[in-house]
């Protein structure tokens, strides 16, 4: 069975169930009941029609649903029971989805789960499994979620800037479990550019396809971590690179640029560079001062000096580090290196010391706890 | 029967090797007591005893209650506690006998030029949350 046909076809199915009439949440708890109830039945007996079916089941999940509800209430069933499907073409309304699901007024957390389950048409326990929690919670998360937006309309324009936001904390979360979220993020934002004509959503799957580029050669046997100037640069994906560097290409192009451009543009760099020491530092330092003065992010300003470093030498990084955040979990990994190659071995030392104490994951306090170490041989004498 | 591994930065009793922090160690040293770690947890894996195991940043704070109205009060981060956990690991086995035995192994995890730490592990039994009925 090909769980990503199945996937790919639950917002529409939500989409239908809504046109006819239902709520956009009890449409799409109904719509999460007939996917569970396909990965179950489908490998054994596959439909003919696989939407058609999908739809059936979820519809008849939510007149079961709407009549408990209202026999408790003790009124009639007022939902019709098959109305025709309307007008509207199916890919808008999955574009509303989006929009809905990355509603403002949720936290983040939420917004991740109900994009995840509404429009990527994941499992509560896949989720759940994906972000370490209970399927238990993972399912009042979505259920709180839904009812925090109960009121807003489906056909009202959304904030796409919210939607990438959310796109991206999934694509950054990597492995989970059982599902590559990752390479989710990419499938969901491939949808989202095919309905917008935004170069800031282009920029995004632009940025998302060249750093899943690189993904084979950044952990190493046993998951430790390689950084970039270690990577195994023939293990990129080429063909991933050359489609991040044409869709990036074509949204700069548009001239309106953005963070994402931005982000992607440099990614780009690193990704057409044959090595660190080949890599066009002083096109990547210019790139983040269009990013400071895009998002004055405290995280570009730290990766700013890293650029300005290998671009101007470890004096100029370690001025720009002067006006950094020292509260950044990674700011004291970035002087480390930066001193190092100052020619500051000892303080270099006792910050990636410091920098693994500050780390907020096992293979970064892993890496830089194997720098200090690595640093602390130098200095032996 | 679950028990929990309690792996400590500071605190137990006396250490019965003084080794220095993981950073002077030599990186190759390093790799090795990571590996030794994973291999732990994957052999446990295996044999069907591994249930969770999580590291802990060493930061963080103690916090209280301070009456009604009032934010929590915190206390922390300590430079110096006493007593700092590392991380913790779940296993399911068939006695405390075993459980000992596999903390005993992961007390062996090598450190500087190879050799076993000899760390104090903390042992716990976890409590079940439902009656067992026995009659």
């Amino acid at each position: 069975m090909n769980e990503s046909l199945l996937r790919d076809l639950v917002p529409a199915v939500i989409g239908v169930l809504v046109r006819r009439g239902a709520d956009f949440a009890s449409a799409e708890d109904a719509v999460q009941e007939a996917l569970v109830r396909a990965l179950e039945t489908w490998p054994k007996d596959p439909p003919r029609d696989e939407k058609a079916w999908l739809v059936t089941v979820a519809w008849h999940r939510f007149l079961d649903a709407a009549r408990a509800e209202t026999s408790r209430r003790g009124r009639e069933v007022t939902v019709r029971d098959e109305p025709p499907a309307g007008p509207v073409p199916a890919t808008d309304d999955t574009l509303r989805l989006y929009f809905l699901c990355a509603h403002p007024s949720l936290p983040p957390a939420s917004a991740v789960a109900l994009t995840l389950r509404a429009v990527g048409g994941l499992t509560t326990r896949q989720i759940a499994t994906a972000y370490l929690v209970p399927e238990a919670t993972m399912a009042q998360r979505i259920s709180r979620a839904k009812r925090r937006i109960a009121g807003q309309r489906l056909d009202q324009p959304g904030d796409l800037g919210t939607v990438l936001r959310v796109l991206y904390l999934v694509f950054n979360e990597g492995y989970g479990g059982d599902v590559d979220l990752a390479a989710e993020a990419i499938r969901l934002t491939r949808h989202v550019a095919a309905s917008t004509d935004e170069p800031e959503v282009a920029g995004l799957l632009a940025l998302m396809l060249l750093h899943h580029a690189r993904r084979a050669s950044r952990t190493g046997p046993g998951g430790r971590l390689v950084p970039l100037a270690e990577q195994d640069r023939s293990r990129w994906d080429t063909a991933l690179i050359a489609e991040g560097v044409a869709i990036l290409q074509a949204a700069l192009a548009r001239d309106r640029l953005g963070e994402y451009q931005a982000q992607a543009a440099i990614a780009a760099l690193h990704a057409d560079a044959p090595s660190t020491a080949e890599t066009d530092w002083v096109q990547i330092a210019e790139w983040y001062d269009e990013l400071l003065g895009l998002t004055d992010s405290p995280l570009v300003r730290l990766n700013r000096a890293v650029a300005v470093g290998e671009a101007d030498g470890p004096r100029a990084g370690l001025a720009a580090l002067a006006d950094v955040d020292r509260d950044l979990p990674r700011y004291p990994a970035v002087a480390a290196y930066l001193h190092e190659r100052a020619g500051d071995r000892e303080r270099a030392a006792d910050l990636y010391a410091a920098a693994a104490r500050a780390a907020v994951s096992v293979p970064e306090r892993d890496h830089l706890t194997r720098q200090a170490a690595r640093v602390r041989q130098l200095l032996q004498p | 029967m679950k028990y929990l591994l309690l792996k400590h930065y500071r605190g137990g009793p006396t250490p019965v090797v003084d080794y220095p922090p993981m950073d002077q160690w030599t990186p190759a040293d390093v790799d090795a007591h990571i590996q030794y770690m994973r291999d732990f947890a994957t052999r446990l894996e295996e044999t069907g005893e591994y249930v969770d195991g999580r590291a802990l940043a060493p930061g963080g704070a103690f916090v209280r209650y301070d009456g009604p109205g009032r934010a929590p009060v915190t206390d922390g981060p300590f430079a110096e506690t006493k007593d700092l956990i590392a991380g913790w690991m779940i296993i399911d086995v068939e006695s405390w006998d075993r459980a000992v035995e596999l903390a005993g192994e992961l007390s062996a995890a090598p450190g500087v030029g190879g050799e076993p730490i000899h760390e104090w592990l903390e042992v716990r039994p976890l409590l079940t949350d439902h009656l067992t009925t026995t009659e």
